[in-house]
């Protein structure tokens, strides 16, 4: 009984740790994400889901909500990578579909 | 956790978005530019998809593909919702700037009957001018503020300027200059080109599914897609240009839009104009 009170403490205070996202937690976040996004803008192929997380993150932030500010920021960064995959596959995958 | 659901999301949204417009896709085209190759092959493949509507009838978008919808526009072109853009722009094309200057100074044949030769590569400049962006030039050399390229005067100015040039075919030429070809190409890949979260290109729409719906839009064959604007548009409860069709194509598929007359955005128009050559101008036109 006493192992399993201790391991649901050690669980409880383990995810509690990985919860409680800081302020820098969701600088470095942001500037990854934001550092995707300007990458593509620069193959002129952003999304706008992307801009809605991003702008979503910095407003968790700004209400000192960090948790959700870091993972809006994740999800924005995720979404910026994906938009470059689609250039990247794009700068030759559009001949297939063009009329000859 | 979070990051592979966003990965998971996209990746699915992408591959329901391939497997929807896959169907039709034509086939792959060769590297080299070849604008006249390509011309023969986009009319080809848009008069054998739709044997039975005529050639012109290509310009009337998606009343040409629908009966019903053909019958509600004859309707309402009896009072056309652009007539006042029409008005306007007449005004406005004949009011001096403050220099004493008109807006007919800036183009040739004073600007009348001129629509369907834009846009055009200028071989000064290096680059494709589109009859908004010429607008807004000739604004500012004469010490005038620019207007916006996506509805309200830009739109009242071009309307007018179309409707000068109404039943002139498309006339528009691509120099045998690398720096036009290079133009032309990019406009080609911008149209081709899938983007945005929903992963569709222009072609998606306008080449693979004209006629088809997408909700309870009709959508139109890229083929003269051009030769109505500006257009007053139901949905947008007023007119807009062409700068503003391209940058609400680019929303509506959920990528950020381009700056109006983006030199992307004016090298998509050189291109499908192109397409357009021979086609008559019936701009401005109405739209759901």
């Amino acid at each position: 009984m006493r192992a399993w009170i201790c391991l649901a403490a050690t669980l409880f205070c383990a995810g509690a740790a990985q919860a409680a996202s800081t302020e820098a937690d969701f600088k470095t976040a942001l500037a990854a994400a934001e550092a995707a996004e300007q990458d593509a803008g620069a193959l002129k192929n952003q999304w706008i889901p992307t801009e809605q997380a991003l702008a979503a993150a910095k407003k968790a932030a700004a209400a000192g909500d960090f948790d959700a500010a870091v993972a809006q920021a994740k999800e924005a960064e995720a979404l910026a990578k994906a938009s470059i995959a689609q250039a990247k596959e794009e700068q030759s995958a559009w001949r297939a579909g063009v009329i000859r | 956790m979070r990051i592979s659901r966003a990965i998971a999301s996209v990746v699915v949204t992408m591959m329901i978005a391939a497997l929807v417009v896959a169907g039709a896709r034509p086939a792959a085209a060769a590297d080299t530019i070849d604008p006249d190759a390509d011309f023969k092959a986009f009319r080809a493949y848009f008069t054998k998809l739709f044997p039975n509507v005529p050639l012109n009838d290509f310009v009337n978008g998606p009343y040409s593909m629908d009966a019903e919808l053909r019958k509600q526009w004859e309707a309402i072109d009896d009072f056309p919702p652009y007539d006042f853009a029409i008005d306007r722009g007449k005004q406005m094309f004949a009011t001096a700037f403050k220099n004493g200057k008109t807006y007919g100074d800036c183009f040739p044949e004073k600007g009348i009957g001129i629509r369907q030769n834009y846009p055009y590569f200028d071989d000064k400049t290096g680059e494709v001018i589109t009859l908004e962006l010429e607008l807004n030039r000739c604004r500012e050399a004469n010490g005038e503020e620019p207007y916006s390229y996506v509805k309200d005067e830009m739109a009242s100015l071009t309307a007018y300027m179309a409707f000068t040039s109404r039943g002139k075919p498309f006339d528009i030429k691509i120099p045998n200059d690398p720096r036009a070809l290079a133009a032309y190409q990019k406009g080609a890949e911008y149209f081709y080109a899938r983007r945005g979260q929903l992963n569709f290109s222009c072609a998606s729409c306008h080449v693979q599914n004209p006629g088809n719906h997408i909700r309870t839009e009709v959508l139109a064959p890229a083929l003269g897609i051009v030769a109505a604007m500006p257009i007053y548009r139901s949905e947008w409860s007023g007119m807009g240009t062409m700068s503003r069709r391209l940058v609400t194509c680019n929303s509506q598929v959920r990528g950020v839009p381009l700056k109006p007359q983006d030199e992307l955005y004016r090298d998509v128009e050189y291109y499908l104009s192109y397409m357009s050559n021979g086609l008559p101008v019936s701009g401005p036109g109405t739209r759901p």
